[in-house]
């Protein structure tokens, strides 16, 4: 049976896809951060230039190009996909786009030179489903993203977006949808994997008053850009996510919080906001219905803590970022005192999907305990990097090197990170493990948000550790003692140990401070904050003891654990390093070998970069 | 530290805090909004804010002004310096990129802006363009896979530019 509402939504959207049918030949030329940073911009104006000049008898004839959204493949950028043509290419500049269209679009022959060539065969994809970086994916939540134009509603609603919303609207059972979510499986993507369902229920109890909706797009681990993704490509699909919530716990008013980082996400939303509102998918009596709901943005000021589901409360009532502590449940008493809801980006994204495909649907990918698909940031050290999405069972390896297409530069693989500063780093031995949440929490590691790094042999794993403990001693707000005591005592200890000043009864103590951190820390960043000190000390011990009683770093990393020297058989004896070594630490005679006074040497690394004959080496 | 003088124009903040109602919930997007004026927060606007939203005094503002990595105190140079050291950036050698630009800019031991103004730097945790690692930013643009001699040459262009 299909009421009024749902017809009107499926008239809007033939229109709608009437409208892109008028557009011809579509070719997406990818506007997102990474490409707009590599000349995107002046590849759409090429390829507008040259459309424009076509002649045209037909709509057919047409050719249309659209900024897109990122493609996920952003260290192959400019992307410039062709979906009737099957193609995409890549590294994609100005002076390329006369090519592409007289070849390829006018004539049908792809240029070949612009096709992504596969690091392990060598060979060149010529369609897109020939990259394996694609190919092995299912993407859902990000599905729409780098297809579509996401500066207009238009396009949003020939992918169906609000067909969802119009659904649940026409049903007119609140409860029953969130019995669908509960169904479905889908647990928090913001890094804690509550069950969704489970949430949503525990702020509809409240129901009757003002309620909140709020939407955690703070995304604070560094290394990870996933909801920018959600947030800057496919705003309709968050809003239509958030609105799906607020229907079914009965709230009217929401807020996004976006990290400040993300001038791009808050500016898209906005106009997404504008527009959703002036079609009355958004604001007063949606779709003609009594159900009003109306979304705030909230832009972040820059702190890490912030992403914490209280201090982010804090922060959108304008005080300082700081957690509370959590006697009273949001659920009954959040934003300003009011019941409330927060989820993440990529959480709210997935609920349009389960509306429209089933719960059936979501739970039968991943695993017994993590259903659906989630994204990841694949960055590190692999030949591919981008923003991914895979069914919750597919395992690191298959990430790594099918999707990520193994170690750059021929590289061995070291570890993976995961789970940013909350998270962990996992070794060879656990490549077989799918992105389960429970599984990984179990070997040290998380599922987090989705920050994925990979490490080779040249990363030193024990800088590692303390690159993030440094990260979460300048983040921690300081409210409590253990996590700004203990994290500051922690780093100090790490800083001896790259120093090569380490005892090894400095590893106990780290061990008895990540325990008391761990345990008596208020918020969730003093509690996962030892974490990557805790998984590395597990896996890696070797490392730091190297560090400590060998006085080596093995990745050659730390500094003070490294020497440089003249290489005797090398070195022409120019010059050149004793004038550039800033504390007079090189001495030697015209045209004869040089040499490096070890203590004067501070290891500025000066001597070697200026090195023409590449005879200053470091071990 | 040189003591920054510089007029603040009252009547623009309070343009600002009207729009916004006065409203102790709105303070993080008006310094937001003052910041964007004067690129920094001058103490004499932290106190005038103080002064006239209900239920905050100077030290509150003070205080959340501090507590955010966005808000400077300090005035910025003409061309602000992003550097990212989040996890992605760290991995693939953003520390080499930072000390180059330290070195170039001769910026050490706590000093974050050019005696001349010119430049400005500062670190932040990521900057969403981690496939592009190591990632700068400069005035709002993008700059992709640095390398210390990479940022060196933007440096001098700039200053370059300026010269003319
Ligand atoms: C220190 C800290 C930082 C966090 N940062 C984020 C973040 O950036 N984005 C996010 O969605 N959740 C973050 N979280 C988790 C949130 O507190 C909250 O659990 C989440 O937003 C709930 O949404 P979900 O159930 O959909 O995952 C953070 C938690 C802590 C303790
Ligand atoms: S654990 Fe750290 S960040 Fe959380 S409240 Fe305590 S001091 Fe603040
Ligand atoms: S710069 Fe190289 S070749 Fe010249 S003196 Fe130094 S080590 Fe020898
Ligand atoms: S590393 Fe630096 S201090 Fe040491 S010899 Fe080379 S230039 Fe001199
Ligand atoms: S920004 Fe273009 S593919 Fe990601
Ligand atoms: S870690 Fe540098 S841009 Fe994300």
């Amino acid at each position: 049976m299909m009421n009024l509402l749902e017809t009107n939504i499926k008239k809007e959207q033939e229109k709608a896809q009437e409208y892109i049918k008028k557009q011809g030949l579509r070719v997406l030329v990818c506007a997102g951060t990474g490409c707009l940073a590599c000349g995107a911009r002046e590849v759409i104006e090429k390829f507008q230039e040259l459309g424009a000049s076509v002649n045209v008898m037909t709509d057919e004839d047409k050719v249309t190009t659209v900024p897109t959204g990122c493609h996920g493949f952003c260290e192959q950028g400019v992307l410039v996909s062709i979906p009737d043509l099957n193609t995409t290419y890549v590294k994609v500049k100005a002076e390329d786009v006369e090519e592409i269209f007289n070849s390829h679009i006018k004539e049908g022959k792809p240029v070949e030179r612009l096709l992504y060539v596969d690091p392990a065969t060598g060979k060149k994809a010529l369609h897109t489903n020939d990259i394996n970086f694609y190919a092995k994916q299912t993407r859902a939540a990000l599905a729409n993203c780098g297809k579509i134009n996401p500066e207009s509603l238009e396009e949003a609603l020939a992918v169906r977006a609000y067909e969802a919303l119009a659904k649940v609207l026409t049903e007119n059972e609140p409860d029953k949808v969130i019995d669908e979510v509960e169904h479905s499986g889908l647990r928090g993507r913001g890094g804690g994997g509550f069950p969704t369902g489970k949430k949503w229920r525990s702020v509809a109890r409240y129901k009757g008053g003002k309620s909140y909706v709020i939407c955690n797009g703070d995304e604070g681990d560094p290394g990870a850009f996933m909801d920018r993704s959600v947030m800057e490509d496919d705003p309709h699909k968050l809003l239509e996510g958030m609105a799906i919530a607020a229907f079914a716990i009965g709230a009217d008013e929401g807020y996004i919080y976006v990290r400040a980082e993300y001038p791009l996400a808050i500016e898209r939303l906005k106009l997404a906001i504008k527009e959703a509102t002036e079609r009355h998918f958004l604001g007063d009596n949606i779709m003609g219905t009594d159900f009003s709901f109306k979304i705030h943005i909230k832009e972040g000021a820059g702190a890490f803590v912030c992403g914490e589901s209280s201090a982010l409360i804090a922060s959108i009532e304008g005080e300082r970022g700081m957690p509370r502590p959590k006697n009273i449940h949001m659920a009954e008493k959040g934003l300003f005192k009011r019941p409330t809801l927060l989820n993440n980006v990529e959480t709210f994204a997935n609920i349009p999907l389960i509306i429209l495909n089933g719960a059936e649907w979501f739970s039968s990918m991943g695993t017994a305990s993590s259903k659906g698909t989630k994204t990841f940031a694949l960055t590190g050290e692999v030949n591919n990097n981008g923003l991914i999405e895979i069914p919750m069972n597919t395992t690191l390896r298959e990430i790594i090197f099918d999707i990520g297409g193994g170690i750059r530069n021929g590289k061995k693989f070291k570890a993976v990170q995961l789970g940013g500063p909350s998270g962990g780093c996992l070794t060879e031995k656990h490549l077989d493990m799918p992105m389960d949440y429970d599984m990984l929490k179990k070997e040290g590691a998380m599922v987090g948000s989705g920050g994925l790094v990979v490490m080779n042999e040249d990363t030193c794993i024990v800088e590692v550790a303390r690159f993030f403990m440094n990260f979460t001693q300048h983040e921690s707000c300081g409210k409590c003692t253990p996590c700004r005591e203990g994290t500051k005592n922690m780093l100090a200890i790490l800083n001896k140990i790259v120093e090569g000043r380490g005892t090894m009864e400095d590893l106990d103590t780290l061990e008895e401070l990540a325990e008391v951190v761990k345990e008596s820390s208020l918020c969730g960043l003093g509690k996962s904050a030892p974490n990557p000190v805790l998984s590395t000390l597990k896996y890696f011990r070797d490392e730091y003891i190297a560090h400590i009683r060998d006085k080596k770093c093995p990745a050659g990393v730390c500094t003070a654990l490294t020497t440089y020297t003249i290489n005797q058989e090398k070195c022409k004896g120019c010059s050149k390093c004793a004038r550039n070594c800033p504390v007079g630490a090189i001495d030697g005679v015209i045209k004869s070998p040089y040499k490096i006074d070890q203590s004067k040497c501070i290891k500025c690394g000066a001597c070697m970069k200026g090195c023409a004959f590449g005879a200053i080496e470091l071990s | 530290m040189t003591k920054c003088t510089v007029k603040v124009d009252f009547e623009k903040i309070n343009e600002i805090l009207k729009s916004y109602n006065y409203e102790k919930s709105s303070l993080i997007t008006i310094l937001q909004k003052v910041q964007e004026i004067y690129k920094f927060l001058p103490e004499d606007a932290i106190t005038y804010i103080g002064e006239h939203i209900e239920g905050l005094s100077p030290a509150t503002v003070y205080g959340v002004a501090t507590f955010y990595a966005q808000f400077s105190l300090e005035p910025k140079g003409k061309y602000e310096i992003k550097v990212c050291d989040g996890t992605a950036c760290h991995v693939r050698g953003s520390s080499a990129v930072l000390t180059a630009i330290k070195e170039k800019l001769n910026l050490e031991n706590g000093k974050y802006t050019t005696s001349d103004g010119l430049f400005s730097l500062e670190i932040v945790n990521c900057l969403g363009a981690c496939a592009l690692a190591p990632a700068i930013v400069i005035n709002g643009k993008v700059h992709a896979k640095m390398t210390p001699e990479a940022v060196s040459v933007i440096i001098d262009t700039l200053t370059k530019n300026e010269s003319e």
